[in-house]
């Protein structure tokens, strides 16, 4: 079984590729990228306009499972991301039971295989039970296949903890994902410390928590030769912190979401708790920062931070609704809209941060269209308009802050091994 | 009344940011007639009868759950106490729910206390009778801000040019954010001072706003001094060293007063621990209005009532 996407400008960062071309998919691998490939024996997709890029790579997001299906499954969350363009997820292990033993890892891939329809990558807790004491059975779970390891949702409170898991994981080449809030600082905040806050009377999440959570982890990897990756980072303090320690050759990279690039905290009104995340929308001066620290390379990748809840648990009052919106069917389309179309992001640097960048810091078979990789493909069109319209996503979350939007641009294909899971929105499989 | 072409009639109560000075001001004129009918030997009236007003209060309270409900009874209103501790709220409904039960009941307003921030502006968009804010969280306390605005006019015969002062616990204080967006917007200067930690680090970048590192500042030749609650938890929470600390350094006694003007009134939303944020003598003295300030808030809550149940056409 053959496919030809012919026509599109193919964006294959990880082998320097951008230009007009065809690509060539058989038996679910990428056969060849070339200009006038024939088209014998295979279906013809026309893809003039569009861009061809290797299928987007999603290192955090939540899933849920297990224990928590009534926010998202397996099933729901794959095909949230096949409609928003991704072949390729990395879930968080902050489930019930937290996923911290090699045998939830090999049921949580087991469970992949039945209900999933993109690839997913299972992530271990640090920790036992994520409560940064123990140290979890990161050895054990490297061999069952996790693909990095973190207690996110929670600060490691113990400097003593995280430098023992940094020291440990050496011998499995495996990365540690902070969530950067130092927590004495954050307890009863909903969102960020500001004027904003200020006049609403909310408790705030300093930035200053984020800074010195981030200093902390990056000193610390430093003094253990360890490597770091900074989840879903959002202080322009914190970028500088980051970006200082890349000078000094320290082995830390760090990812950001589409909503801590594109919102502000003046985003936030009392009635609607979709603009409670963790850590908070900041202040455009922050907001300005994590853009520049994306386009200077300061910041690797971006990530959605994909954070389903259920309705009936985000309809309430701000104070009491969980943090996190679902972003995968959204990210795409705010990032071609608010940032490529803007002429902020070049879209060659945005296919970049949500391909070859992930695979290349979390060692993954993936993210390059070059010949034999699995051909997993995504297909956007920059300029189709559309409404975010929260009754036609697949997420079983809600409470997207980008309800109602009007968006130009969106992933129009998904391919995952060479087969069209989502066309033009609509999940197949 | 009459005189006037506004109207608040189905208006929900949610903050003081979302009055004008004008209506502010209107609201301010009925509760003054309210307050007539308050002295009165028989005290009812019946501008709204045959309505029906629900308190719902998460949060514990005495004058201003009680003043609200005889508020609504001199007006001939029925009048439903709901408190968090009796009700199915202890069973674990949502908010959510309890709102549609409680308009499902046919009721005309729904006067609400919650903790959270913002309760009273989710529950406006989530049932349709109107919503009066008794206090939400940190955020706002409106019919506060009124009483103290009508305190204050009744004792001063105006707004514009005075100085306020308002001190102690701003950051915790729905109190103070109500009162800073009345005084501002009736053109009264705002000085606050306190404890740094229990000031906002970001504050209050509006004109008109002061914020002083010493209490002694912000009093200076002030002509109205509210006086905040200071939580005892707030000290166990470490923002500050001491009770006793605390009454020295940022306490309102006599020697401080003498550094505002000689007719200072001073305002307190109660309860008080004094000793603590007030001096006996300050909160029994000829300069303090804080019993008045009660009484004041059963006109207040009478006009509010008014206005929003029926745009203040039929006293």
């Amino acid at each position: 079984m053959k496919t030809l996407i012919r026509g599109g400008r193919v964006i294959d960062p990880a082998n320097k590729i951008d230009k007009i071309a065809d690509v060539l998919v058989s038996e679910g691998k990428i056969a060849a990228v070339g200009e006038a490939l024939s088209a014998e024996g295979a279906q013809v997709i026309e893809a003039a306009g569009k861009i061809v890029a290797p299928g987007f790579i999603d290192m955090h997001v939540h899933l849920r499972e297990p224990g928590q299906e009534a926010k998202e499954d397996f099933g729901s969350g794959s095909r949230a991301a096949a409609a928003g363009g991704y072949t390729r997820v990395a879930t968080m292990p902050n489930t019930k039971p937290v996923i911290d033993t090699a045998a939830l890892v090999k049921a949580m891939q087991q469970r992949a295989a039945e209900d999933a329809v993109v690839h997913i990558e299972i992530i271990g807790a640090v920790t036992k039970g994520q409560k940064g004491e123990e140290m979890a059975e990161v050895g054990d779970m490297t061999q069952a296949g996790a693909v990095a390891f973190s207690d996110d949702g929670h600060f490691t409170k113990s400097a003593k903890v995280l430098l023992n898991c940094y020291d440990y994981l050496r011998t499995f080449d495996k990365i540690i994902i902070n969530h950067e809030e130092e927590s004495s600082l954050v307890e009863e905040g909903v969102m960020n410390e500001s004027h904003r806050s200020a006049m609403l009377g909310m408790k705030g999440r300093p930035t200053v928590a984020e800074d010195i959570a981030v200093a902390r982890d990056v000193m610390l990897a430093e003094y253990a030769d360890a490597r770091v990756h900074v989840a879903h980072i959002s202080s322009g303090r914190a970028v500088d912190i980051v970006r200082q320690a890349k000078a000094r050759g320290v082995k830390v990279t760090a990812e950001v979401t589409p909503q801590h690039l594109t919102m502000t905290d003046d985003a936030v009104e009392l009635f609607d708790s979709s603009t409670k995340i963790n850590p908070p929308l900041r202040e455009q001066k922050d907001v300005d920062a994590v853009l520049a620290g994306l386009l200077d390379g300061t910041i690797d990748c971006i990530v959605t931070d994909h954070s389903p809840h259920a309705q009936e648990e985000k309809d309430r009052e701000y104070m009491y609704a969980p943090s996190g919106f679902p972003g995968l069917e959204t990210a795409v389309g705010i990032l071609l809209t608010d940032l490529v179309h803007t002429g902020k992001l070049d879209i060659a640097t945005m296919v970049e941060k949500m391909t070859a960048a992930p695979a290349r810091i979390f060692g993954l078979a993936a993210g390059s269209l070059a010949e034999g990789m699995p051909a997993d493909i995504t297909v956007l069109d920059p300029e189709l308009e559309w409404t975010v319209d929260e009754k036609k996503f697949y997420t079983k979350g809600s409470h997207s802050p980008f309800v109602g939007r009007r968006l130009k641009g969106r992933a129009v294909m998904t391919f995952v091994d060479g087969r069209l899971v989502m066309e033009n929105g609509e999940v197949l499989a | 009344m009459g005189k006037n072409s506004m109207s608040l009639r189905g208006k929900d109560v949610l903050a003081l940011a979302d009055f004008s000075a004008e209506e502010i001001q209107m609201l301010l004129e009925t509760a003054k007639e309210m307050k007539n009918i308050i002295h009165r030997d028989i005290k009812k009236v019946p501008a709204l009868r045959g309505k029906s007003v629900v308190t719902l209060f998460y949060e514990p309270s005495t004058r201003t759950r009680s003043s609200f409900e005889l508020a609504g009874k001199y007006l001939g209103a029925d009048v439903v106490n709901i408190t968090a501790g009796t009700s199915s709220i202890v069973k674990g409904e949502s908010l959510r729910d309890t709102l549609y039960t409680v308009e499902a009941m046919g009721v005309d307003a729904i006067i609400m206390r919650h903790k959270a921030e913002g309760a009273a502006e989710y529950a406006s968009r989530v049932v349709s009778p109107v919503i009066i804010n008794a206090g939400d969280g940190a955020h706002a306390h409106p019919s506060q801000g009124l009483l103290n605005l009508f305190t204050i006019m009744e004792k001063k015969g105006r707004f514009e040019g005075l100085k306020a002062a308002i001190v102690g616990d701003i950051t915790h204080s729905r109190v103070a954010r109500s009162d800073i967006q009345g005084m501002r917007k009736m053109g009264i200067e705002v000085h606050l001072a306190g404890p740094k930690t229990l000031l906002p680090r970001y504050l209050f970048e509006e004109d008109g706003i002061y914020v002083h590192d010493r209490v002694e500042d912000a009093i200076k030749n002030a002509d109205v001094i509210n006086v905040l609650r200071i939580q005892l938890e707030r000290q166990k929470a470490g923002l500050f060293p001491s009770p006793r600390e605390y009454a020295r350094i940022f306490g309102i006694n006599d020697a401080r007063l003498e550094l505002a003007k000689k007719d200072v009134l001073i305002l307190h939303p109660g309860p008080m621990n004094k000793g603590l944020e007030i001096s006996p003598f300050v909160a029994y003295g000829a300069n303090s209005a804080i019993q008045e300030q009660v009484q004041n808030g059963v006109a207040v809550r009478m006009a509010i009532l008014t206005h929003a149940l029926t745009g203040g056409k039929e006293v």
